[in-house]
């Protein structure tokens, strides 16, 4: 059934279908409606979780990672300080190999504070071992959160998952989303029954202390667990079709890349004005394309190098940088097409930071803009006049 | 009973290594033994949690699990949350357990949001007076003048400027059901405190003094005689509040001066070289002195 619906309420409506029996949370901004109407469904017996209100993002994970090692679904939602709080607790919920689900509404970080849009906040967790999926628009945010659990809670994988979505773009529109029946929903992501949990009448220890001679296998097998996750991505993709008549998921997606000399790549609510862009571009008889990594952890390396092997220039949109380094997907996917034999022109362009609006105008602008000879690392839309006035920046 | 049937009984496993004679972990053997099996135990990170699960060995027989330093309680409350959901809350109890610096310092945010919120949870503080797994640094639950690795005596110095922080008065502040200090050094009645705590329903809080040798200074055989004489100097007072009133304490009949806890241990061994010292004596005689009026524990 189509519902038209706030990003924030189809997060809660699909995590109700995910039936998680617990939900913890700290209220924060951009986040608070998915909390707010998850908390409404409870007190209206509509949803038959524990609620726990707790006194902040750091106690909000510990209670999942105890749900979750007890043997219940559990579920969290925070952003930008809240997720950098949570952030210890995150890489233990990794190490301990709990498949929580966590919705990060993605926010920039402080200083200075700003409650807008950015990714900056969920890639200082890249590396925690969380899985880490992107939506482009609201229904893929509603379909991916019953997909998380099924790739969480895959024997093979037993990692968190945390679903990007972008903070306000994303959680404040509101769009018409085709729904599921609980039905449906049931016998699409099972109950949750793991084969170990803290129980008396099998007793076991959990988060153990691991010498040298242990530490080094654990995180082999974390690293094995996200290779096999892109498998499972694939998998739990095809049977979402094989259950709803609609293919939503992969590691990526390719739009228009069919002999494009140009590609676009980004992640992100961006996909979908870059996808109207290209398809402008397209009319106008220019060869260019784009290429969504849905899926950052597992990074989809070789899925990249197989959609991108045409292009001659790739332009890498960022709404994150790794100070001092540059563009982190930029990086990431020059890494992944080192050894192609075609050696594209690639170059990173940092926009929307702190909630930048980022229109059409400056994307036709900046791939207009595009040279093999500009810098790697470019600023879309900087303000110069008002870095001379108000900002301190060292004279090259 | 034979040693080894009667091992068999122990939730808490020998074969652990922690030091000899160790406080903490006698403590947690009688807090477990008498808890019984139906238990799960969250476990702060410290000495209770690497002296007794170096993988692939654990010396826990009942459900257990650590996650990080100050989160012990915060876990507990998802377990109890989980097992609430389960229809499982009641058959099975919930345990959090910590050392003094991750209940009073780096853990006191998650304890208080677990106390404020109700959970059914016996949180247990094993108060062994400093950070011992870290090389026996001051934490706020450290007594005044003891000499740490971060607050060492010195020329200028007298050790530990501050007060112990008063965890039972904050637990009580939020009005917790049932709060209460026990003692290695008197089992039984540490055994009938976590009895009875469990059968309240609610967040309790008790506090166990453990003597460590190694933090301390005092030879391994002295675990006991050293919880003792704290308790019979009025220095670490045994009391149990329910629902905010004091409905019983450890009576003293004869308090013993304060240098009878003090004089065996390397920490306090600053205060008996000069005058300086003597006055620090009296000072801690005071606290001993208000804590014997305070509680009754002589009357």
């Amino acid at each position: 059934m189509k519902k038209f619906l706030e990003g924030s309420q189809a997060v809660a409506e699909a995590v109700k279908l995910c039936k998680p029996e617990v939900i913890s949370a700290y209220p924060i901004t951009p986040q608070t409606h998915i909390v707010e109407r998850l908390s409404q469904m409870v007190a209206d017996g509509e949803l038959k979780s524990e609620f726990i209100n707790v006194e902040s993002e750091f106690s909000a994970a510990s209670v999942i990672l105890g749900a979750s090692a007890t043997g219940s679904r559990a579920y969290s939602a925070t952003t930008s300080q809240g997720l950098l709080l949570m952030a210890e607790v995150l890489f233990n919920l990794a190490g301990m190999r709990l498949p929580v689900v966590v919705t990060c509404a993605n926010r920039s970080v402080s200083a200075p504070i700003n409650i807008w849009n950015d990714h900056q906040d969920v890639m200082a967790i890249r590396d925690s071992g969380i899985i880490q999926l992107f939506a482009e628009d609201n229904q893929e945010v509603y379909d991916m959160h019953l997909q998380a659990y099924r790739i969480a809670e895959d024997p093979q994988i037993s990692l968190p998952v945390v679903v990007n979505m972008d903070g306000f773009i994303l959680t404040h529109a509101y769009e018409p989303i085709e729904t599921l029946t609980q039905k449906e929903a049931d016998d699409f992501l099972p109950p949750y029954s793991p084969e170990r949990k803290l129980d008396p009448a099998r007793p076991g220890t959990f988060g153990v202390l691991a010498d040298p001679n242990w530490y080094l296998e654990t995180r082999y097998a974390m690293q094995k667990a996200q290779e096999a996750a892109k498998r499972v991505v694939k998998k739990v993709a095809s049977d979402f079709k094989a259950s709803f008549g609609k293919f939503q998921g992969d590691v990526i997606e390719s739009y228009r890349l069919e002999g494009a000399q140009t590609a676009a790549v980004a992640l992100g609510s961006l996909v979908g004005t870059l996808k109207d862009v290209i398809g402008e571009e397209r009319e106008k008889g220019k060869k260019i394309g784009l290429l969504k990594i849905r899926c950052l952890r597992p990074f989809p390396e070789d899925e990249i190098k197989e959609a991108l092997k045409e292009a001659e220039n790739i332009l890498i949109f960022e709404k994150a940088l790794s100070l001092g380094s540059g563009g982190i997907i930029f990086h990431e996917v020059r890494s992944a097409l080192y050894t192609s034999p075609s050696r594209p022109n690639l170059k990173c362009f940092v926009l929307g930071l702190g909630g930048r609006d980022v229109p059409k105008s400056s994307l036709k602008k900046t791939i207009e803009s595009f040279s093999p000879a500009m810098p790697d690392l470019n600023f879309v839309d900087l303000k110069e006049e008002q870095i001379k006035e108000h900002l301190y920046v060292p004279v090259s | 009973m034979s040693q080894l049937a009667e091992q068999k009984e122990n939730l808490l496993a020998p074969g652990h290594n922690a030091c000899s004679g160790c406080g903490l972990v006698l403590a947690a053997r009688l807090v477990l033994n008498a808890a019984g099996p139906d238990i799960i135990v969250t476990n702060a990170t410290g000495c209770l949690e690497v002296t007794t699960t170096n993988y692939p060995q654990s010396a826990w027989r009942v459900p257990w699990i650590h996650s990080l330093f100050e989160n012990s309680s915060a876990v507990a409350s998802g377990i109890e949350a989980a097992l609430r959901a389960q229809g499982r809350l009641g058959k099975i109890k919930v345990i959090a357990q910590g050392g003094d610096g991750a209940t009073a310092d780096i853990g006191m945010m998650c304890l208080s949001g677990m106390w404020e919120r109700g959970h059914d949870i016996l949180y247990i503080c094993y108060d062994n007076e400093a950070y011992m797994n870290t090389g026996i640094q001051r934490s706020s639950l450290t007594p005044f003048d003891a000499s740490t690795t971060t607050s060492p005596s010195g020329k200028v110095s007298l050790g530990n400027p501050t007060l112990k922080k008063d965890m039972p008065a904050i637990a009580l502040a939020h009005r917790l059901p049932y709060v209460a200090t026990a003692s290695v050094a008197y089992p039984q009645d540490l055994e009938k405190k976590v009895k009875k705590a469990l059968s309240i329903p609610g967040p309790k809080y008790l506090q166990i003094h453990s003597p460590c040798p190694l933090g301390w200074g005092f030879k391994t055989s002295l675990t006991i005689k050293s919880a003792k004489a704290a308790v019979q100097t009025g220095l670490y007072p045994l009391f149990e509040y329910e629902n905010g009133k004091l409905i019983s304490v450890k009576k003293i009949a004869k308090p013993q001066p304060v240098e009878a806890y003090l004089k065996d241990q390397v920490r306090f061994r600053h205060l008996f070289r000069d005058e300086a010292g003597k006055t620090q004596v009296e000072k801690i005689q005071e606290s001993a002195n208000e804590n014997i009026k305070k509680f009754g524990l002589t009357g």
